[in-house]
Parts: C-alpha cells; structure tokens; sequence
C-alpha cells in the first residue's frame, strides 16, 4: 500500500488524532496526538490490510525544541512501511503510552529511549535504564546533556591540554 | 523422613563468561538445573556512540560504525554509507558497487566462519574454532591489503570506496572461494554431522516464527525459523538484484524448524550463497572510477531517512536526520543484537543451562553492537 493511502487510512480512522501527514519526503510520515498512539499502532497491527507485524525501530530524537519518538514500522506480508512520529514537551518526564502490548520488540527499544531521553512509557512492564548505570543521573542524547564531572568517585573533568 | 526442601535460585552468568561472547550479564532463575526465566542485562559496552555521532562529520562517523559490530565491519560501513547516500541522492560509480559487494559477501563469510567455530566451542569441541580461525585469516589477508587493516576497515566512503582493489585481488579472491568449498566440506563433516553436536544442538532453544517477528527477529535467525526474509532480496539495495542467490531457510530434518541447530546450519549454506554472490560480482566487475565522491555531504535542512541492509547477523538499521550542516543532528543505529537479546526472555526457558549456552550462542550477537 502507498503512503498515502494509509495516511488517509489513518486520517479516516483517527480524524483529529492526526495532527500532520507529511508525504514530500524519503520517508513519508505522520505525526500522531501522543495521547493515541497505542491505539493507532494496535489498529495497525490489526487491520488485516495494514496488517503491520513488524516494528523496526523505534527511537527518541530531541529537535532542541521538542522531544520526538518516531516509530518505524513495517509490514512483512503486504511489504509497506509506515512511519509514525508523537511530540512532546522537553520538561522532566514526559509522558508517552507503551507499545510494548502490540510489539515484544518496543520492550528494549522503550528501555532505551526511556535511557536516553527520559521518556515515561506509561504501562510498560519493566521501564528501567539498560545502557546506562543505574544510578546514572539526566538523560545523555538530550541536546541541553551536561557531561558529569563525577561518577562514583571517577574524576570525568576535563583537562585542556594547552593549559597544563 | 522428612521432605526434601527444594527452591528456585538466581544464578548470574556473566557479565564474563566465555559462552556470552562478549560482556554480557544473563540472570537465570533456575530449578534445579532447569531455567525457568532468563533476564538479560546489557551496557556492559555502552561507548555513546550515538552521541559522539552528533559531534562528527558524516565521514567521520564511518570508523565509528566498524566498531560496532568488529566482526562484520565493512557491513556496518555498507549500511551508514547507504543511509547518507540516499540523503544526498548520490550516485556512485558502477565499479565501486561491485566492490562494495564483494566486501560485504566476503565479511559476511569471515564473520559466520567465526561463529560456526564459536559454536564447536560452546558445545565443547574446541578443534571447530580453529578452523573458522584459519580460513577467515585468508579474509583478513584480502581486507588487510585493500584497506590496510585486518577488523576495523573505514573502506567505504559516501560515493563510493577509499581505495581500489590491488594488483591481483580477483585472482587472490577466485583461489580463496575454491579452497572454501573444500573447507567447507570439512565443518559438515566435524559438526553439522556430528553426532554429539546434533545431540547438543537439534530441538533446543526453538524460536517459534510468530514470536521472532513479534521480537523483529531478522537475519539468519528469522530465516532458520523457516521465515523466507532475506533485505538483500525483498528490500533490494545497491546492486543485489543483479546477482543470483538463494535465500536459505531453516527446514526440518536432523533439527527441527527453528531449533540451534537450523540456525547453524543456515549460516553454513549461507557461506555457499555469499560465495557465489562473491563469484559472480568478481565476473562482472567493470573497469572505472572507485569513488565519485560528492562536493560537500550537506543533506538538505530536515531531511531524514531509515535504512536498513541485510549484515551476517540481520537487520541493521540507520536512523540518520540531517539539519543541513556537515553534522547530523541524530543518528540512531537498530542493530541485530539488541533485538536478538530482547527476544532471549521469550523463548529460552525450560531448558537446561548448558543448553541456554548453546540457543544464546546461535543467536550470534556481538555486544559491541548491542551496547553501541
């Protein structure tokens, strides 16, 4: 199926969920209200035309004016892909409905980007960091990231070699 | 008498343990000897790349990719290339597809020659990984002289390769493939018919194919699963369509579909079918420029692309968003391993630990592109 008609698909499923339909580039996407996206990733899978069984990749991207999470999802029998992208504001947490229901493979993805954004992937099972200690504190890929000086005692300053 | 009191106990494997090839923590929760629940635990590896990728130049991002996945490098080079290149719209020269190709096909043979050893040695034959040892040297020899270096390439560049082939490569390489089909008579017969391997491996850790695409499985370990999926075929890039292959699936006989011992075994035909990729891309190899490379890689303001290429472990995704400078604003790598690792939980329990060795160990990852 085109990208276009399953914008329109989804256009015609969601209405006002859809906040945008961008078809005029390498991948075409559609940016989808936060508060929706569980269900339209279900309907995706679902929907036996659509029938999108795969999620490729899903990933937190930070535009330096918003928190974005762009899901790349594929279909392996009907051979389409869909892109899907939800915004959010910057401050603290903030927070995105699982898709980890729909797809086992969102489970590892979210961790990550719950690691490296801060998203709060709302009824996932088991949201903790994986890349990342612990105990690490603040969210690295985030654009305003600022470089510990310490962890657990190891000295991280850095050194300007031209002044030593 | 009084009844035996039995519990069940957590059991860390790793972070270093030689059967998780690499840094790589598994709980397991075990009765007995059987495990009823694996947790993985992952980052042990974790070097930023993503973010060192925000700092860089495209071009200086190629060499950070070869250490991702240190055993399949020109393929991680292939894929990030790629990305860049549809961004730009680029066109490359003819010759340097080809040799963009036989690079590929050739890691590809290196790196499942190192698993198919690694798994005699998780079964406990150690002789196995001495011949996949052997015959990738050859491999490394070929990459060392157009390149310069034996793992960690930086070969491609956006446009094309950095280097052309040596004087006498083709020859070199032509030799090298037969000694291969005769070598690879020598592993069906140390293990795909081995006995105690087939004893160690036929009906463990079996991948239903529902739950490797649920799990995005990809690669030889969706294909063992009798999923016929193969990106060089059905998401065609680069010049793959004009090559004759074919795409290996798990079956059953000796295993059963989806079983440590299909995963192994596709990796062996799948050797074949590289070699004969190898053959024909060397047949048609055309006289030309190897590089075409572009003015400036500026991709336009706003511009981003996901793409994926088929590497020895599966699918390898680049996530590359561009805001019209030298520097990407974000590159997100979906590699193989991270996904393999997420699925461990749902298929390897009720089995026995020697026996989780040997389903974890066909999955094949390589921490270094799982922890990025």
């Amino acid at each position: 199926m085109e990208p276009k008609e399953i914008h329109e698909r989804l256009s015609a499923k969601f209405g006002g969920k859809i906040l945008q339909s961008v078809l005029e580039a390498v991948d075409p996407y559609v940016v989808i209200e936060t508060s929706a996206i569980a269900d339209v990733c279900g309907y995706l899978k679902e929907d036996p035309e659509l029938a999108c069984d795969t999620l490729m990749c899903l990933s937190g991207v930070d535009t330096k004016e918003k928190l974005q999470i762009v899901y790349h999802i594929y279909s392996m029998s009907r051979r389409h892909r869909v892109v899907l992208k939800v915004e959010t504001t910057r401050e603290g947490e903030p927070s995105v409905p699982t898709v980890s229901h729909v797809w086992g493979t969102a489970n590892f993805h979210e961790r990550e980007a719950y690691d490296m954004f801060g998203f709060r992937f709302e009824g996932h099972p088991d949201l903790r960091r994986i890349l990342c200690p612990d105990d690490w504190e603040g969210y690295p890929l985030r654009k305003d990231y600022k470089y510990p000086d310490f962890y657990r005692d190891i000295d991280n300053r850095q050194v300007d070699t031209r002044d030593v | 008498m009084s009844e035996v009191r039995t519990e069940e106990m957590v059991l860390n494997m790793g972070p270093q343990h030689p059967s998780t090839h690499g840094v790589f923590r598994v709980e397991l929760v075990t009765d007995g000897e059987i495990v009823t629940e694996t947790r993985p635990h992952i980052g042990y590896l974790h070097r930023c790349f993503e973010k060192h990728a925000e700092h860089l130049q495209y071009t200086g991002i190629i060499p950070f990719t070869d250490r991702l996945d240190y055993l399949s490098g020109m393929n991680q080079n292939f894929g990030f290339v790629l990305a860049v290149e549809k961004l730009l719209g680029s066109e490359i020269p003819e010759r340097a597809e080809y040799i963009r190709v036989i690079m590929a096909e050739l890691n590809r043979i290196a790196s499942h020659l190192m698993m198919i050893g690694h798994m005699g040695t998780d079964a406990g034959a150690i002789t196995p990984v001495l011949y996949g040892f052997r015959d990738r040297e050859y491999i490394l020899d070929l990459f060392e002289e157009v390149s310069g270096a034996r793992l960690l390439y930086n070969y491609y560049r956006v446009g094309g390769v950095i280097a052309d082939l040596t004087p006498g490569f083709v020859e070199k390489t032509r030799k090298y493939l037969d000694y291969l089909e005769r070598v690879l008579n020598e592993f069906d017969q140390l293990l795909s018919e081995n006995k105690i391997f087939r004893g160690r491996t036929v009906g463990v850790g079996v991948l239903p194919p529902k739950v490797a695409v649920d799990y995005a499985v990809t690669g030889p370990n969706l294909r063992a699963c009798g999923v016929n999926w193969d990106l060089r075929r059905d998401e065609p890039y680069s010049i793959y369509p004009r090559f004759k292959f074919d795409v290996v699936v798990g079956r059953e006989g000796p295993g059963v579909v989806g079983d440590s011992w299909n995963r192994y075994w596709v990796r062996v035909q799948e050797i074949r079918e590289s070699a004969k990729i190898v053959r024909q891309a060397l047949d048609g190899l055309p006289e030309g420029d190897f590089i075409k490379a572009p003015k400036s890689i500026r991709p336009p303001k706003g511009s981003e692309v996901y793409h994926r290429t088929e590497t020895p472990r599966g699918e390898l995704g680049y996530y590359v968003i561009s805001d019209g400078t030298p520097t990407p604003v974000r590159v997100k790598v979906r590699s193989p391993g991270f996904v393999h690792i997420s699925a461990i939980p749902a298929f390897c329990t009720n089995m026995m630990v020697a026996d989780l060795v040997m389903a974890m160990g066909t999955l094949d990852f390589v921490m270094g592109e799982v922890d990025r």
